[in-house]
């Protein structure tokens, strides 16, 4: 021990200049990485469009106002979806996400829907806590992904076991991963329910006026 | 501090080299388990997971050396984990910022740096008491064992789970893997029989070399850390 300890003071004020040099470095860490983080996000999400969106070369950002789809003016708060459009200009879709319960943990996904053909177009899982090796197969089985490049959602989608599927609105499960497959057919299905009459109410003319001023920002 | 005198006497290069192997944190010291089993299922997750802790751990052995003499005693352990907070909060942003897939396959466990013991162990048994230099070789060498031994656990759970090694396919399409080892118990089967594999190895060594390396060390930098 010491003489003389330390004054409370002297504690305190340790702690503090501590403190606050802490939090000024992670402050400038924060605004130096907050634009890289943000591109990486928008990148891996637009990455995610294009791959539910076979074709597509641009997207677009829709949100839900006053019961109809129009083009997203930048203010948190609403449901966005996003549309695709390829090179030629034609319209390739929309892009929904949609989550809910997996396995163990909430379970986000990105599917392609094509409003002529009445199909989804793609699904790939944007994030999730699935058992490694058996649930996230979900994620990385391409037997599975290929259940959803023409899948119909009415009526609604119907998991059947692995390799019965006759149906268009059938998938096929994956053995080893049956709740997470249910999962993944739950969530379309909910989504699907709540987005598709958006989507139809949406007048057909919009959807390009929308995609060309989507572009333009 | 009695310490200060005997520290310009240690060798640096020693302090290096023991981290890696005589005072394995992972094999020998058994510390800093919950990163070494949770995030192990890959060699390169494993990897990812060593540079970060290497990161934080050096950074903060060097500052909490050269601050070691104003920090009062009585808080020093709140010092320090603002310091080893800082430094991690620090790693997972950059991460997120430019290696946002590694970032995503590691989950909240960046974040769990933390509370790695073996980081405020360091602290508390080495850094406050030793000038830059040696602590700044001492979580070198530290930060080498764990990462190493991280790599090590997750080679072996990749190649034996998945049937790749950094990713590429090692036996080709025939090969079933062995899903359990990517799965929490293969980390306690791999983590053991490692565990064996080193202890029996030095024996081998210490029988051989009777009075060699371990016997003349003093136990002073183990503290007793928990």
């Amino acid at each position: 021990m010491s003489a003389k300890e330390p004054t409370s003071v002297r504690l305190v004020a340790s702690l503090g200049a501590a403190g606050l040099v802490s939090g000024l470095l992670l402050v400038g860490v924060h605004l130096f990485t907050r634009p890289y983080i943000e591109r990486n996000r928008a990148e891996f999400l637009e990455k995610a469009i294009y791959q539910v969106l076979p074709g597509t070369s641009e997207t677009a950002t829709l949100a839900v106002s006053g019961g109809a789809l129009r083009p997203w003016d930048g203010q948190p708060g609403p449901e966005l979806l996003y549309t695709g459009r390829r090179d030629d200009g034609t319209f390739a879709g929309f892009a929904v996400v949609g989550e809910g319960n997996g396995f163990q943990d909430t379970i986000q996904l990105i599917y392609g829907f094509d409003p002529e053909r009445r199909v989804i177009t793609g699904m790939t899982v944007l994030e999730s806590r699935e058992t490694p090796g058996l649930g996230d197969k979900i994620i990385v089985d391409e037997d599975f992904l290929e259940n959803f490049e023409a899948l119909a959602v009415e009526p609604a989608i119907v998991l059947v076991k692995n390799g019965t599927k006759t149906r268009d609105n059938e998938v096929d499960g994956i053995t080893g991963a049956t709740i997470s497959s249910e999962a993944v057919v739950a969530i379309l299905n909910r989504s699907s329910e709540h987005w598709l009459p958006l989507i139809d109410a949406t007048p057909d003319d919009t959807t390009p006026v929308t995609d060309a001023d989507g572009g333009g920002r | 501090m009695a310490d200060e005198k005997t520290a310009s006497d240690v060798r640096n290069v020693d302090e290096l080299v023991k981290g890696l192997w005589r005072d394995n944190p992972v094999f020998i010291a058994v510390l800093g388990l919950c990163p070494a089993l949770a995030v192990t299922n890959s060699l390169e997750n494993a990897l990812v997971m060593g540079l970060a802790t290497t990161f934080v751990l050096v950074g903060s052995s060097t500052l909490v050396s050269l601050l070691r003499k104003g920090i009062p005693k009585q808080v020093r352990i709140s010092i320090y984990i603002i310091i080893i907070a800082s430094f991690v909060t620090t790693v997972d942003f950059l991460l997120a910022a430019f290696a946002p897939t590694a970032h995503k396959a590691m989950g909240a466990f960046i974040a769990l740096i933390v509370v790695n013991c073996l980081i405020l162990g360091r602290q508390e048994a080495f850094a406050s008491k030793h000038s830059v230099v040696p602590a700044m070789a001492d979580a070198a060498g530290m930060s080498g064992g764990f990462t190493l031994a991280l790599a090590m656990i997750g080679a072996v759970r990749e190649i034996l789970g998945s049937g790749t090694l950094l990713g590429f396919s090692l036996f080709g399409e025939s090969f079933e893997p062995w899903v359990i080892m990517i799965l929490p118990p293969g980390g306690f089967l791999t983590l053991g029989l490692l565990l064996v594999i080193f202890a029996w190895v030095k024996k081998r060594f210490e029988e051989r070399q009777p009075g060699g390396l371990g016997a003349t060390e003093p136990a002073a930098a183990k503290g007793g850390v928990a």
